[in-house]
């Protein structure tokens, strides 16, 4: 699926570039967007190391522990298939908190973690369990109370109440996330696996 | 609206706080375990560098190359049938790969139409309830070497329309025509 969807991308935009004449743009574009790519891991590396070492206290001092056990009957109904207390299902309810919180990147690592986990459990190694995809369909339905990056941008240009959409980004996330759970559990009924 | 502001402002400071705090109430030696996480988390992005790379050339080729402003175009007709601004399009289109070519987008928008205007408030409400669905399945799925992703394509990008149409129709009740 990635290896078509990447490859598509990269035809599609070569080949129309070649039609509208914008080949040096493309080059461009191409090592432009590879410096860039490396330039945000730097930055990355410094975020994601610092907000791992803070979670790794965390972790360690059993404060994951507690807050995924609150949060265990949602994981249960959504993970029938992850064991109570398997780190994965610490891993999920890190990143749906980190989420939840605005976070962004500090979401990230305990996302792959979690993903390393739902692998463990995993029968076919190549093809994604359906913990994953239900993982990953909850992740993408945003469930996040607070988006700080806008809450910045639009101060920055003038807004004259930039927290206003606070509100209305929470009910609409409510409704995405709530397409998603019904989308994974319908999957779950037909897609036994 | 402050307060929440405020919040905001402390949620990380506050994080450090409660969960050094918490550590050294439970006796754990907090620096070296720091140190520890920070060891994993560094490798994590050494992990997703090449994916990175991989994933913002071939949308950086994509996007020089004009494809999405025809795209954009091409679907005015329908956005204005649904009372979607055309405006929004290649920002929902950007959302699902990449969240730095969206911001630029937003941050475009913002200047020219200002963040209180109708489409500045309904990006801002958009971006807080979609995600870069391509990258971060690309991402995941790469860590762990998945090959078959099964429905999670199908259903992230369902609960991504999901989102930008309830993004529209809150703006609307919200904010007014």
């Amino acid at each position: 699926m990635l290896n078509y969807l990447w490859a598509f991308m990269i035809l599609l935009g070569v080949i129309f570039a070649a039609f509208t004449g914008r080949m040096d743009q493309v080059t461009e574009a191409a090592i432009e967007s590879a410096k860039e790519a490396v330039e945000l891991c730097i930055m990355l590396a410094g975020v994601v190391a610092m907000w791992m070492g803070l979670m790794k206290i965390a972790e360690i001092a059993g404060l994951i522990k507690s807050l995924a056990k609150k949060m265990r009957p949602i994981l249960r109904f959504l993970f029938p298939k992850v064991p109570d207390d398997h780190p994965a299902q610490h891993y999920i309810a890190t990143n749906i908190i980190a989420n939840m919180l605005g976070l962004g990147w500090g979401a990230t690592p305990p996302g792959l973690k979690a993903m390393e986990e739902l692998q463990k459990l995993n029968k076919d190694k190549q093809t994604a369990s359906t913990a994953m995809c239900t993982f990953l369909i909850i992740n993408i339905s945003s469930v996040q109370l607070i988006s700080v990056n806008i809450l910045a941008y639009r101060a920055k240009y003038g807004s004259n109440n930039p927290a206003e959409i606070i509100g209305p980004s929470i009910l609409a996330t409510i409704v995405s996330t709530l397409v998603g759970v019904i989308f994974v559990k319908i999957m779950m009924k037909v897609g036994k696996k | 609206m402050k307060l929440v502001l405020m919040l905001s402002q402390f949620m990380i400071p506050l994080m450090f706080v409660l969960i050094i705090g918490y550590g050294l109430l439970k006796e754990i030696k907090v620096y070296d375990t720091f140190i520890i996480g920070a060891e994993e988390g560094f490798k994590i992005v050494l992990k997703i560098m090449p994916t990175l790379i991989g994933l913002m050339v071939a949308v950086g080729i994509l996007r020089a190359s004009g494809f999405l402003d025809v795209l954009s175009d091409a679907l005015t007709p329908l956005s204005k049938l649904v009372h979607f601004p055309s405006e929004l399009i290649p920002v929902a289109l950007m959302r699902t790969v990449s969240s730095s070519a969206s911001t630029g987008l937003i941050l475009d928008l913002f200047k020219t139409h200002g963040p209180d205007s109708l489409i500045g408030r309904m990006t801002s409400i958009m971006m807080g309830c979609t995600e870069t669905v391509f990258y971060t399945l690309s991402v995941y799925f790469m860590v762990v070497k998945i090959k078959n992703t099964r429905y999670a394509v199908t259903g992230a990008l369902l609960v991504s329309l999901a989102g930008i149409i309830a993004s529209a129709v809150i703006t609307y009740q919200f904010f007014g025509s």
